[in-house]
Order: structure tokens, then C-alpha cells, then sequence
């Protein structure tokens, strides 16, 4: 029965011999160059082996997709434990500061540590209420300033650019997004300041009797004018990409409805796009809000802390939680630094609340018509 | 008989004609604004550009109005203020750029990115020191918190994409708040949580784990984003495949988002390298070169950065400041371009 078994030569030579007698015959020739046609039946058909038994059907997922499930489950929580620890931490260090001064610590303004000559700490006196206007005021002057251009941007990148101006401009706008904040604060400093300070000499100049464009003493240098508009200089690429990635969003239809009604483009934009995008351009100026409030490097460069309630936004004095908690943790003891914790956890859940109502109106207003 | 064929034309484009009322315009409103500064009270730089918008406002509006009407004449103010903006947005880029290169080319010399600045102080000649500490730091921190956000933030997006739990909305709704959450809180918090209770001292580990938090949600972000691009045919390619979900994960949908993914890491190290609160709080900022992340105070750019500005005052020690600044934009230039052409490629 062995010698029956071809070698692999002469399988070659009958697949060769039949190959050159004709092309038709080819799968019939390595048809019979198949060794398993030529090796004996071993297995004697005696008897049925019992078919399988029925696989069992089910929406469980394996073990190793449990696990998956469960890992991935795990690093996806990540986010809130993180988020959790940050309170949490903040908390154990600063909340006994916040028991001792109540409210005090929002409304006040005062913020002084008093040490006898041991230096055990014989009074202390935390309140952030001057540094929480501050934040407000350049906050609200960076949205003020920053959030019409970046729409009227948005507008232009969207609507009026096209071809590889468009691509252009909006890398460029990206790229302006990742510069570091260090960068804005210096630049802030050394370039934009001296322009700056010459334009508040000339609101003041023509606006003054308007309370809020008045100074006590023409001291116009690191005011929160000053640092607002960097602060809007910072946001307007955020606010930027958010808009003209809502503005895109923009039904195709509804667009080329109003232009076959025979709107001009500026008839379109106020009948289609802006309803359609107002809960996305809102939602984008509170991110710009959230991050012109916590930002710490660029305001204190720009900014000259002082501890006093100021109103007047052309003067050179203001406040910022984080430029606070910058500018006095150097110095600061142990005491002091579980008040500048419970300043953090303020700031913190500051921007979580600004945040929140941010992807609140972004996710129930955004992509929406009227 | 003849068949005229006629010559394509694009009549949503603007006309040569069109073209030279704009330019005209254009040229108008300059010399306009020239004229009006040349001859009232305004003067100077500021003045020229207002008097400039508002001859364009007002010579557009006359222009178009005769020519259309009012709607043709309204239409062309929003094109103004439009393209106004978009030039202001881009004057701060520019003045950025050229005012980093053109202080920062001073401080450049051959020793910037081998030496350091144990031996020199900020006020001594340039070539004395370098940032030598202060790239490796920033390396070093950079990529201890890369090693950490990197799981974390495809995990993040793993779950925001493939499996969908009940937990999907709320997910994103804290990536989206812990993005925002302040540089110096997640400073504080790295002070309060380990190295006040634990550690007591700072060093580069902790600089690492601060910028974590800052690195994980743009990570998740930027990922999340790039799985959706998959196609869903090559999930049920898979699972028709007999494969689990667990196997087309990761032998079908994680390769093919590959390109995407570098372009997240690359985002996030964007984001984070150029961080300075939380460095300055906790992670001390030597001036010799330290490559043990675990024990002592190490260096990092944007520490260099600070303190070259605010401890020097001499001419050295601000063209010190501008050099490492110069060094910043052009890693983030770098990092930048890359994650434009990887992203710009095809996916899959």
C-alpha cells in the first residue's frame, strides 16, 4: 500500500504532464495532484459519530470580553475619581478655613496673617471677596471683547473663506490654541501693554464720567482692562473653533432655502445660522469663561494683585483667585496655605458650575433651529 | 448647421468686474483713512486703523447701496465686520511670533541645549548656561504623565465609543468639565493629596502626575473623536468574524485609529508642555541637571522661562527668558505640523 503513496517528484511530473497537454484540463490535473486522493481510507465508516451538540446561544459575552468590559469600564471612571480626589483633597486641607470664616471668606477682602514674636500665628484673616470680583471683572471684559470677534471669525472662516485661505486660517487658529498661557502673559507684559495702556488713557480720556471708566489716579499700567484683554486674546481661538464647528453643523438645506428665497448672505446668517447656533455660541463663550477665570500664569504677569474691591477696570489694581494663590503660596505657612487650598477648591468648583452649564446649553441647544 | 458649445462659466464667482469694484473700494477707504488722520485730530497708529474701518463701513455701504440697495449695501457691512475680525484675531498671532523670534535669536548659542545653569546665575553671559536641565526635565515630566494619560484617556474613549454603557453622558460631561479644570488647582491638589501627607518634597514625579490631569481629558477628547471616525462596518467586519469585542478592538478598530491616536498623544503634549502653574508648585526647579524624577527639585522649560524673567532684569537674563520661549513655540511647532499631517491622512 506505501509504495501507492507519489513522491513529490513525480506529483510534480504529473502535474507538469498534465498542464502541457492542455490549459482546460488544469483543474482536473491539480485535482489529481492531490495527495489525499492517493492515501488509503484508514477510517471505516462503521458507525455515526454523534453529531455535536447544539451550541448554546446566548447575548453573554465571554470571559474575555467581560474583562474587557470591566477595564475599560474602570479607566473610563477614571475622570470622576480624579475629579472626586480633587474635592475631596481640597477639602480635607481647606474646609476648616471656610468653617472658621464662614462667609467672610467670600465677601471679604482682607487677607493678613498675624504672627507674634514666637511665630505662632496670633490672628489671621482670609477673604477673597476683592480677588472673586477681580476674576469676574477681566473674566467678563475677556468674554466682552473676545466673543464677538471669535463669532464674527467663526462667520468669515465658515461662510466667506474658501479653498486653502480657509485650511490656512483655520490651523493657524488651532495652533494659537495650544500656545502656552506663559507665552500670552509675557507677551501681555513686554509688547501689548504699552498699546493697551494708551487706549485706557483714551477711554479714559473721553469716558471717564462713566463710573466704571474712572481712575482714582492715572495709574493705568497691569489693570484688569489690561489683563481682560489678554484674557479675550486667549480665548477668541477657543471660542473660534467652537462657533465655526457649530456654525458647519448648519443644515445644508436650510441655507440654500433662505438663498432660494433670495436672501443675501446676511439675511441667510440672521435667519439660519445664528438661530440654529445660538446654544452652541453661548455654550463656547462659557468655556471661554471657564478658562479666563482659572487662568493664573498670563494674569499674574499682567495683572497687579491688590487687596481691595475694585470697580474701576482702567485702574492698575485687581484680583484673580489663581494669581492669588500663585503670588502668596511662596511665602506662605502651612496655615496659610490650607486658606489659599480652600481658595483653590472655590476656584475649582467655580469653573466645574461654569462648566457645567456650559455642555448643559452646548448639548441641549446646540445643533438646534428654530 | 453649426452647434455653438458654450465656454463653462461660474456665475457664483465674482466677475473680473466685481473684483476691481472691490479692490477699488478698497483703495478708497485707505486713502480715506490716510486723508483723515492726515487732516483732523486722530492721529497715530489706532487712529488710522478706526478711521479705516469706518471709511470701509461707509464707503461699502455707499458703494453697494447705489449699485444694489439696501439689503446688497446691508450684506456688505457684515463682510466687513467679518473680515475685520478675523484680521484681529490674526494680528496677536503674528505679533506673538515675531516678537519670540526676534528676542529669542539672541539668546540662542551652541551650548543652549547641552549646558545648565548650575554654575550661572541668570545675569551672567548667555553662553556661560544653558536650558539643558530644563529640556530634560520637561521630557522626562512630559512623558512620566504621557505613560500614565495615555491608558487612561484611550480607556476613556474606549468606553465613550465601543461600549456605550449607561454611564456614557455623564463620561463626557466630566472630561468636558475636568478639561477645564485651572492648571493650579491640579497643582494644589498634587500638594495636597501626596506631597504634604506623603512625600514632603517636591520633585519631578509630582510635576508628572499634575500635568496628568491636565493631559488626560485632551487625550480623551482627541481620541474619542478619532474612534468615531472608524466606520462601523469594520466593527461588524469583526464581530461577523466570529471575533469578540475585546479581539476587534484590539486587532481591528485600535490599529486602524493608529494614526489617530499618535495625533491625540501629540495634542496632548501640546497642551501640557508649555504648563507652568502647577510646576511651580510643586516641583521645585533646579538649576542642575537632574534625571531622577523620584528625588530632588528638577528643572523644566517654563520654570527656566519664569524665572529667568522674574529673578534677572538684565539684558542677558530677558534674551535667557525669550530663548526658552523660542525653544517652547518651536517644539510646539513641531508637534503641531505632526499632528496636521498625521491627522490629515487617511484613517484606517
Amino acid at each position: 500500500m506505501a509504495e501507492r503513496v507519489p513522491t513529490a517528484q513525480a506529483l510534480a511530473r504529473q502535474v507538469r504532464f498534465h498542464l502541457s497537454f492542455t490549459l482546460s484540463s488544469l483543474t482536473v490535473s491539480l485535482r489529481v495532484a492531490n495527495p489525499s486522493h492517493y492515501l488509503p481510507m484508514s477510517v471505516e465508516l462503521s458507525e455515526r459519530p454523534a453529531p455535536p451538540a447544539p451550541r448554546e446561544i446566548t447575548t453573554q459575552p465571554r470571559r474575555s470580553d467581560q474583562i474587557f468590559r470591566i477595564i475599560v469600564t474602570i479607566g473610563g471612571m477614571a475622570s470622576l475619581v480624579i475629579l472626586g480626589l480633587i474635592a475631596l483633597f481640597l477639602s480635607i486641607k481647606g474646609l476648616h478655613i471656610l468653617t472658621e470664616e464662614k462667609l467672610g471668606f467670600i465677601t471679604g477682602s482682607a487677607w493678613e496673617v498675624i504672627t507674634d514674636d514666637t511665630g505662632t500665628i496670633a490672628e489671621s484673616k482670609f477673604g477673597i471677596g476683592a480677588m472673586l470680583v477681580g476674576t469676574f471683572l477681566s473674566a467678563m471684559i475677556a468674554i466682552l471683547v473676545g466673543v464677538p470677534i471669535s463669532v464674527l471669525s467663526a462667520l468669515y472662516l465658515t461662510f466667506y473663506a474658501n479653498g486653502r485661505v480657509k485650511k490656512f486660517l483655520i490651523s493657524v487658529i488651532d495652533l494659537m490654541a495650544a500656545f502656552p498661557s506663559l507665552l500670552f502673559g509675557f507677551w501681555g507684559f513686554f509688547v501689548f501693554m504699552s498699546s493697551a495702556e494708551y487706549w485706557a488713557k483714551l477711554i479714559n480720556k473721553y469716558l471717564g464720567f462713566i463710573p466704571f471708566f474712572d481712575v482714582p489716579t492715572p495709574i493705568f499700567e497691569r489693570s484688569p482692562f489690561i489683563a481682560g484683554l489678554v484674557l479675550a486674546i486667549m480665548i477668541i481661538p477657543i471660542v473660534t473653533s467652537i462657533s465655526r464647528e457649530i456654525f458647519d453643523q448648519t443644515p445644508l438645506d436650510r441655507i440654500q432655502a433662505a438663498y432660494a428665497l433670495g436672501a443675501t448672505r446676511l439675511a441667510m446668517i440672521k435667519a439660519v445660522v445664528i438661530p440654529f447656533g445660538r446654544g452652541g455660541i453661548i455654550g463656547g463663550a462659557m468655556l471661554g469663561l471657564g478658562r479666563a477665570m482659572g487662568e493664573t500664569v498670563a494674569v499674574y504677569t499682567v495683572l497687579n494683585v491688590v487687596y481691595q474691591i475694585n470697580w474701576q477696570i482702567l485702574f492698575g489694581a485687581g484680583g484673580n483667585v489663581a494669581s492669588l494663590i500663585l503670588l502668596k503660596f511662596g511665602e506662605a505657612g502651612p496655615y496659610e496655605v490650607d486658606a489659599l487650598m480652600a481658595a483653590g477648591l472655590i476656584l475649582f468648583l467655580l469653573t466645574l458650575i461654569v462648566n457645567a452649564v456650559a455642555d448643559l446649553l452646548i448639548n441641549r441647544f446646540g445643533g438646534k433651529g428654530r | 448647421m453649426t452647434q455653438t458649445i458654450p465656454t463653462p462659466q461660474r456665475p457664483w464667482q465674482p466677475s473680473k468686474t466685481d473684483r476691481f469694484e472691490t479692490l477699488g473700494v478698497l483703495v478708497a477707504s485707505f486713502v480715506l483713512a490716510g486723508l483723515t488722520v492726515e487732516f483732523t485730530g486722530l492721529n497715530g497708529k489706532l487712529g488710522f486703523v478706526v478711521s479705516l474701518f469706518f471709511s470701509l463701513l461707509i464707503l461699502n455701504y455707499g458703494f453697494y447701496f447705489q449699485k444694489q440697495g439696501k439689503a446688497a449695501a446691508k450684506d456688505s457691512l457684515l463682510q466687513v465686520f467679518t473680515v475685520m475680525a478675523i484680521v484681529l484675531t490674526l494680528i496677536p498671532i503674528v505679533s506673538i511670533i515675531a516678537t519670540v523670534v526676534s528676542k529669542g535669536y539672541k539668546g540662542l548659542h551652541w551650548g543652549l541645549l547641552t549646558k545648565d545653569m548650575a554654575l550661572a546665575s541668570v545675569n551672567d553671559p548667555i553662553v556661560a548656561g544653558g536650558l539643558g536641565h530644563a529640556l530634560a526635565g520637561t521630557i522626562l515630566m512630559v512623558g512620566g504623565a504621557l505613560i500614565i494619560s495615555f491608558p487612561i484617556g484611550v480607556l476613556t474613549a474606549l468606553y465613550l465609543t465601543e461600549i456605550r454603557g449607561p454611564l456614557t453622558r455623564p463620561i463626557r460631561f466630566l472630561v468636558q468639565a475636568m478639561s477645564g479644570v485651572p492648571s493650579i488647582v491640579a497643582g494644589l491638589f498634587i500638594l495636597s493629596s501626596l506631597i504634604y501627607p506623603v512625600t514632603k518634597a517636591l520633585s519631578g514625579m509630582m510635576g508628572s502626575l499634575a500635568l496628568t490631569i491636565l493631559m488626560i481629558p485632551t487625550i480623551a477628547r482627541t481620541a474619542e473623536e478619532m474612534l468615531r471616525l472608524i466606520p462601523n462596518e469594520l466593527r461588524e467586519a469583526g464581530v461577523a468574524l466570529g471575533g469578540t469585542q475585546w479581539r476587534t478592538v484590539a486587532g481591528v478598530i485600535l490599529p486602524a485609529a493608529k494614526s489617530g491616536l499618535v495625533t491625540a498623544i501629540i495634542l496632548g503634549v501640546a497642551r501640557i508642555i508649555g504648563e507652568t502653574a502647577p510646576l511651580l508648585l510643586v516641583t521645585g526647579g533646579g538649576d542642575a541637571l537632574n534625571l531622577n524624577p523620584t528625588e530632588g527639585a528638577m528643572g523644566s522649560l517654563p520654570y527656566y522661562i519664569w524665572k529667568s524673567f522674574l529673578t534677572g532684569g538684565t539684558p542677558e537674563a530677558f534674551a535667557r527668558a525669550w530663548a526658552g520661549m523660542l525653544v517652547l513655540l518651536s517644539f510646539i511647532f513641531i508637534l503641531f505640523g505632526l499632528a496636521r499631517y498625521l491627522s490629515g491622512r487617511k484613517v484606517g
